[in-house]
């Protein structure tokens, strides 16, 4: 929803009737799942000046830093936060929390 | 005349309104002395007798209030009203999660001046309300022994994002054959180093450990 709201608002700002892409970069440690934000996008749409918009997401990893072996490490599921290499608690997180609109396609 | 398209530029994180708001009222608690905690879970996970049971027992020392959020009903603020404390229900209507407005507005009608502790309780979800900061100052994530040791695995970033975890139901563990080790591994594994504290609110026991968590600010 606040998506929309504000690419309507930039829109507006911007002089421009109609919105035609969305781009979002997402984070895997965002706690947002790519199809229902996707589905989601859809139906919040309607009747705005997003109506029929695409919404093109940037999906981005998860990376920690391993304090011991002193290097970034991009992880998954299997092992969140434990360090492939040396085996260590990674708690720190660099990237991958994000729900970030980073550009909009808009009509003149 | 054909519709020219251009590529506008933009960096606006979606959950920014919230996070500038949490940030506010994070600021105005501390100025307050007012310790605030949030509990989130999923639904039928035991955050609404673990409450009641806490806003009884610290109320023999301390100030306390509670805000309870909940899609539909005042139930739960009923029932955590027995503890004598007061208590805001907030209905969410559709929303599946607090944000931070709706608990800046819940506060109206509450002196927080007048606190030592405010306890939030979230919507039970263990999804979205990872995504949302209220301004707390310690998030607990509950999990019951009757779920299943592997909730963390499933639901990683709520994990992640809470300070410790409680597991509740401990009355309960042998009849559900718990493995708490298999538990604390998992635990581990979305949030190294995570502090566990397991309770009963029915037999009280760990209340001591767990109560011990909540430090007043005023002296």
């Amino acid at each position: 929803m606040s998506i929309v709201e504000f690419a309507e608002e930039e829109a507006e700002r911007r002089g421009s009737p109609r919105v035609t892409a969305v781009y979002l970069r997402l984070g895997a440690f965002s706690g947002v799942v790519k199809d229902a934000l996707v589905t989601s996008f859809e139906i919040a749409c309607a009747d705005t000046k997003l109506a029929g918009s695409k919404l093109i997401v940037e999906e981005v990893p998860l990376v920690v830093y391993c304090s011991k072996c002193e290097e970034k490490r991009a992880v998954d599921a299997d092992h969140w936060f434990k360090c492939p290499e040396c085996g260590g608690d990674m708690p720190e997180i660099l990237q991958g929390k994000e729900l970030q609109v980073t550009a909009l396609e808009l009509d003149e | 005349m054909t519709t020219q398209t251009r590529l506008v530029e933009v960096r606006q994180n979606v959950l920014k309104q919230n996070d500038v708001l949490a940030r506010a009222l994070r600021e105005r608690f501390q100025k307050a002395g007012v310790f605030v905690v949030s509990m989130v879970s999923s639904p039928g996970a035991g955050k609404t007798a673990l409450l009641e049971k806490t806003l009884t027992l610290l109320r023999e020392k301390y100030r306390v209030a509670a805000l309870v959020g909940d899609l539909a009903t005042e139930n739960d603020a009923a029932r955590l009203a027995r503890s004598g404390a007061p208590v805001k229900q907030i209905i969410t209507g559709t929303v599946c999660h607090l944000e931070a407005a709706m608990v800046e507005s819940a506060m109206a009608g509450l002196n927080v001046d007048e606190l030592d502790f405010l306890f939030i309780e979230n919507v039970g979800n263990l999804v979205c309300p990872a995504s949302y900061d209220l301004g707390e100052e310690l998030r607990l994530v509950l999990m019951s022994v009757t779920e299943g040791e592997d909730k963390p695995l499933k639901y990683p970033t709520i994990f992640n994002s809470a300070d410790v975890a409680v597991i509740t139901k401990m009355d309960l563990a042998a009849a559900v054959e718990f493995d708490q080790e298999a538990a604390r591994k998992n635990i581990e594994a979305v949030r190294p180093g995570m502090r566990i504290v397991p309770v009963s609110s029915k037999t009280g026991a760990g209340m001591g450990d767990y109560l011990g968590l909540f430090q007043p600010r005023k002296r």
